[in-house]
């Protein structure tokens, strides 16, 4: 980069197409690009099914994208138009039906490959060191992804719409303080109403889809700074062969463009059942309930939000009164635990056992009330996901070369993790209660307890070179 | 007298509240209808028995081209609330009338199949079984009553059809708890006959409430047709390109 302009001279016989690229190319680095991001991008040979996710999520982001801006033509963000604008895109508009269910399955889509795609992190380790910060960028993308979910689904502006937000948004009322004025400032009124359809079009429309592809690009950057990961964990580019490359890596282009291809074929495939046969899929895609007009008068039985959010839901749901005392002895536990088996400098020992003492004092039924913890949980146990880079202390990176039983501590996290799922789409009864408590307490010692498990154990040799099975 | 009438009406509230309490009347299979001729009949049963007081205000009385009727035949027979084809099927009974005289706003049919689906059955086995149900009750207003929603403010629109029906109560061991006893619903009294027999009516709901699963969503019929035509089409296009991929990676060792 920098000095004179040096223009490319193609001979005169040369096709119009290589020049015209080549015009562009000495005013723009498109080439360059695309061979820096795809075309010449050495990624490990060894790519499995887990890693066709990340460009499904993208390809379900444009999707997203281009049936919003379609739908975005008809639909009218009006308390009193909306629902029946909504109705005007399913029969009115040509083909708004499809646009509207590639909307709405696209969403619930959305969640499954993203989850899909954070499994491969987790089990892969693709988010160790020098990959945190790609992780990171990820857990943001997280966030947005769930407030965009959130943000989009008030706007059909039925039953399940409107009390799902009214009862999310009352959640920030239960921050001391600052509580009740927070929810109001969100809401723009008292109540969920006018203001606050409004406000949340603009949000999901336009404020967070721009906030989503800048988090994905830099997502990108992050990644192809440091080069991909893979299934064994190893770092291809400690091995590079005599063209430059590493020696076990292949351009993306041609075999991840056809990999990615066959892949978005069958992902279309299974996409295209649920849209053209089982768009509802059983109320969990398109909640019976948001038929009904949104009506502030009416409280529905049962309010339950979407399916993907339900995990984290049922850790809010299990933070009962009675299940403060229990949090607080295991704050005591981890605690002591800390003080006899970290090798923390002291002065950090004496800072956590601080923190821990407010904490517990706080969880006193006296001082804040088990709502207020309910929240604290709810987001602790989104953002503790972030954390991972650093509490993963194995010696390996793939779940392959570990120790067996680790197979075991990943599978009782995922058992919890749906089952705590299924819970939140369930009314509360005090069985189920007690089951996704326990289900809690296993998903937080899964991450707070990985410094010591994550580096127990009998770990297998890692080999230097991928493993690979031919084609 | 006084006490008499609260007596009887506490045990008007008996036959549902037996049900409230174990989840619910239980809900009929309604019979699948796709064709033409039962979607007209629901239509005309439709815009006969509903439209007076309830709206569809989604639905345009020209997409009954979708179930073959001309304009003029739907201009001749079915346009009730409306002076052009192209107009919503909007009623004419004002909310604030239809609140004074029933207690509620009859609400707005349009996905009403839609909104009622649950896990006791489909949208379409719920409206079945509730426009079966209806009973004589003299504590409520309108006289009329209903298993599946219990001191419901609708009458029942259809009584000329079905006739006037009472339900019979039997007392019976209650399987929840030995020695105790329940009051359970066991049949039908017809007190006075319809127009139509059980039969009849049953077929004549059963086109009413197809017609309404069918108004709910009218473009089910090209999405599951269109349906099938993209999967085979995607099928085709990915075995070409599993093919396609694995005649590049053959090259990878």
């Amino acid at each position: 980069m920098g000095g004179p302009f040096k223009e490319t001279k193609l001979p005169a016989s040369a096709p119009v197409g290589h020049k015209a690229l080549a015009w562009v190319d000495d005013r723009f680095p498109l080439s360059k690009l695309w061979n820096d991001q795809w075309g010449k991008y050495y990624a490990p040979k060894n790519f499995n099914i887990w890693y066709l996710f990340g460009s499904l999520a993208m390809l379900i982001l444009v999707m997203q994208i281009i049936t919003g801006i379609f739908l975005t033509m008809h639909y009218k963000p009006d308390a009193n138009l909306a629902f029946g604008s909504v109705e005007y895109i399913m029969r009115e508009v040509p083909w708004g039906w499809l646009v509207r269910y590639m909307h709405s399955t696209g969403a619930s889509m959305f969640f499954i490959v993203v989850y899909l795609h954070m499994t491969r992190g987790l089990i892969y380790g693709s988010y160790r060191k020098p990959r945190e910060l790609i992780w990171l960028f990820g857990f943001a993308i997280f966030l947005c992804l769930m407030a965009e979910a959130f943000f989009g689904y008030l706007l059909p502006w039925g039953q399940m719409s409107y009390w799902g937000a009214q009862v999310i948004v009352n959640l920030f009322g239960a921050i001391p303080v600052i509580g009740p004025d927070l929810s109001l400032w969100i809401r723009g009124d008292y109540v969920v109403s006018d203001a606050t359809l409004n406000r949340f079009f603009a949000f999901h429309v336009i404020a967070l889809p721009l906030v989503l592809l800048g988090l994905v690009a830099a997502h990108l950057i992050a990644l192809h700074e440091v080069g991909s990961s893979n299934p064994d964990g190893i770092e291809v580019k400690d091995n590079i062969g005599p063209d430059g490359h590493p020696v076990d890596a292949i351009p993306s282009h041609p075999y991840y463009s056809t990999k990615d291809f066959f892949g978005v074929s069958v992902f279309l495939l299974i996409f295209s059942a649920i849209v053209f046969f089982a768009p509802e899929m059983g109320g969990y895609f398109l909640e019976y309930n948001n038929f009904i007009p949104a009506d502030s008068m009416k409280t529905p039985p049962h309010i339950a939000p979407t399916w993907y959010f339900t995990p984290f839901y049922s850790v809010l749901r299990a933070t009962t009164a009675d299940f403060m005392y229990v949090l607080m002895a295991a704050i005591a536990l981890y605690v002591i635990f800390i003080w006899l088996k970290s090798r923390l400098a002291f002065r950090t020992k004496v800072i956590v056992a601080a923190i821990a003492l407010l904490l517990i004092i706080g969880m006193l039924p006296q001082v804040l009330e088990a709502k207020f913890w309910g929240v604290v949980l709810f987001g602790s146990s989104v953002v503790i996901i972030a954390l991972l880079p650093w509490l993963d202390h194995s010696p390996v990176k793939s779940i392959r070369y570990r120790p067996d039983w680790h197979k075991w501590v990943y599978a009782v996290f995922g058992i919890s993790f749906v089952a705590l799922g299924y819970l939140g789409t369930q009314l509360p009864t005090p069985a189920y209660t007690i089951i996704s408590q326990v289900c809690t307490l296993l998903y937080f010692s899964f991450f707070l307890l990985m410094p010591w498990w994550s580096a127990a154990g009998r770990f297998k040799p890692v080999p230097t070179r991928l493993t690979f099975t031919p084609h | 007298m006084k006490f008499t009438k609260k007596l009887i009406a506490l045990l008007a509230l008996v036959p549902g509240l037996v049900f409230a309490a174990e989840g619910g009347f239980p809900l009929d299979r309604a019979p699948e209808r796709h064709d033409m001729a039962s979607l007209q009949n629901g239509a005309k049963l439709f815009v006969n028995y509903c439209l007076n007081c309830h709206s569809a205000n989604a639905m345009r009385y020209n997409r009954l081209r979708d179930l073959g009727l001309s304009d003029d035949q739907i201009r001749n027979n079915l346009l009730f609330s409306a002076d052009k084809v192209g107009e919503m099927m909007t009623t004419a009974m004002r909310p604030a009338d239809a609140k004074a005289w029933f207690g509620a706003v009859p609400p707005d049919l349009s996905v009403i199949a839609r909104a009622k689906a649950s896990p006791a059955g489909s949208g379409a086995d719920y409206l079945y079984t509730y426009l079966r149900t209806f009973y004589k009750d003299d504590t409520r207003p309108t006289g009329w009553n209903n298993m599946v929603v219990p001191n419901v403010a609708m009458p029942h629109a259809m009584w000329q059809l079905q006739g006037i029906r009472t339900p019979k109560m039997e007392d019976a061991p209650d399987p929840h708890e030995a020695g105790k006893t329940i009051h359970r619903f066991a049949g039908w009294n017809q007190v006075a006959p319809g127009t139509m027999n059980a039969t009849e009516f049953d077929t004549a709901t059963a086109d009413l409430v197809a017609y309404l699963n069918w108004m709910a969503e009218p473009a089910q019929g090209t999405r599951k047709k269109l349906g099938v035509i993209v999967l085979i089409f995607l099928s085709i296009f990915a075995f070409l390109a599993w093919r396609l991929n694995e005649s590049y990676w053959k090259d990878v060792k």
